[in-house]
């Protein structure tokens, strides 16, 4: 009887192709993540069920916790230009240094006053700095007014693109702070904004 | 395939000296699950930081002349009170159609009167109900978010948040939400 031969083949795959896809997608993903930013203060956001998403440009949000109010608009060259406004607003003049290093800060949460100061500092003190939120109160001219007017018109200047603006606020937020914000963006016609939440599932 | 030839450089001389032909082929699935690992990792946390939001849209202060006139029969009035409490009634505050109700958020509190309220409302007059949220001084943004947020479950379109009044915080100072 003739005995059936089976060949033997090795197991061994080339995996070359696999691994350069492998690496090609890793580097995709790491280069296109976008560091998250370290909120000065902390807030603990509020669940609702409805939720969409926001934009990644033209984009401001003004978190708000501990009764202080944060200012942070996306985009390098918005920021320029909302700092350039804001110069002429207060007749504080920066130098283009200056306006460069404000371009890199992800946000601001204290009055124009000691921006420069803060500018000059390094990184390490920066950190250290006390955070006393932007002046906001019921007036007309308090400089959230000013920082939020002047990057909505940066934002019209650079990308031609209205700014959405959303409110990033702590759970346990006392309601006439929030209300502060509100009269604040109502006053320059800005009736439509978001609201910061986490996804909760609707309990039927 | 990547391979390399690493046969030997020919005969030398009259010896036969040969070098070891050797596999240049590494092993690479440690190495292609490490990867794969690394991505799994990266597209994970991307996704999930990207900030959601609740649309909010406010009445328009300017445009008086605009305003219709609100029929008390529609209105349902949420005075948002001290710990998370609501008190609710319908019509206007200085003569409620219904009796001022302290309640709470959830499936029972005011989704509930809400639903049932807008059926109401929906039966007799063929029109939607509307909501006016006054949040008091002593609310918390997680109410004004609630609030907004059950309204988006009833699917409720018309609704404002408005500013509380003295009559409104007295009626929740009576029953103690203030």
């Amino acid at each position: 009887m003739a005995r059936a031969k089976v060949s033997r083949k090795s197991t061994s795959i080339d995996m070359t192709a696999m691994c350069d896809v492998a690496f090609l997608l890793l580097t995709f993903f790491i280069l296109s993540a976008k560091p998250k930013v370290q909120d000065p203060i902390h807030a603990d956001i509020p669940a609702s069920t409805t939720i969409q998403a926001l934009p990644e440009v033209d984009f401001s949000s003004l978190l708000v916790a501990e009764g202080k109010v944060v200012f942070s608009v996306e985009g390098g060259d918005v920021r320029m230009e909302t700092l350039k406004g804001m110069a002429d607003q207060y007749k504080i003049s920066f130098t283009p240094d200056e306006i460069k290093q404000f371009a890199s800060l992800d946000n601001y949460g204290f009055s124009i006053q000691f921006l420069k100061q803060y500018l000059a500092m390094t990184p390490a003190d920066r950190a250290k700095y006390p955070v006393t939120g932007v002046p906001v109160d019921t007036t007309d001219n308090n400089e959230l007014f000013w920082w939020v007017k002047n990057a909505r018109k940066a934002d019209k200047l650079v990308h031609n693109k209205e700014l959405r603006i959303a409110i990033k606020g702590d759970a346990k937020e006392e309601y006439p702070t929030i209300a502060k914000i509100i009269k604040t963006l109502q006053k320059q016609k800005v009736n439509k904004f978001g609201l910061i939440t986490s996804l909760k599932t609707a309990t039927k | 395939m990547a391979e390399l030839d690493t046969s030997g450089g020919g005969k030398k001389g009259g010896g036969k000296v040969r070098t070891k032909k050797q596999s240049t082929r590494v092993d690479l699935t440690a190495m292609v699950d490490l990867a794969f690992l690394l991505i799994t990792f990266f597209i994970l946390t991307t996704t999930l930081q990207k900030p959601k939001a609740m649309d909010l849209t406010m009445p328009d202060k300017d445009e008086k002349n605009d305003q219709l006139p609100v029929p008390a029969t529609r209105t349902m009035t949420v005075l948002l009170g001290a710990n998370n409490r609501v008190e609710w009634f319908m019509g206007q505050p200085g003569n409620p159609l219904t009796a001022p109700t302290v309640t709470g958020f959830g499936k029972n509190g005011i989704r509930q009167s809400l639903l049932d309220k807008g059926q109401e409302v929906k039966a007799k007059s063929g029109k939607s109900m509307i909501v006016l949220i006054k949040p008091s001084d002593k609310s918390t943004y997680s109410d004004m978010v609630s609030m907004m947020d059950e309204l988006n479950i009833v699917g409720n379109e018309q609704r404002a948040i408005v500013d509380i009044t003295p009559p409104e915080i007295d009626l929740l100072k009576r029953d103690n939400v203030y």
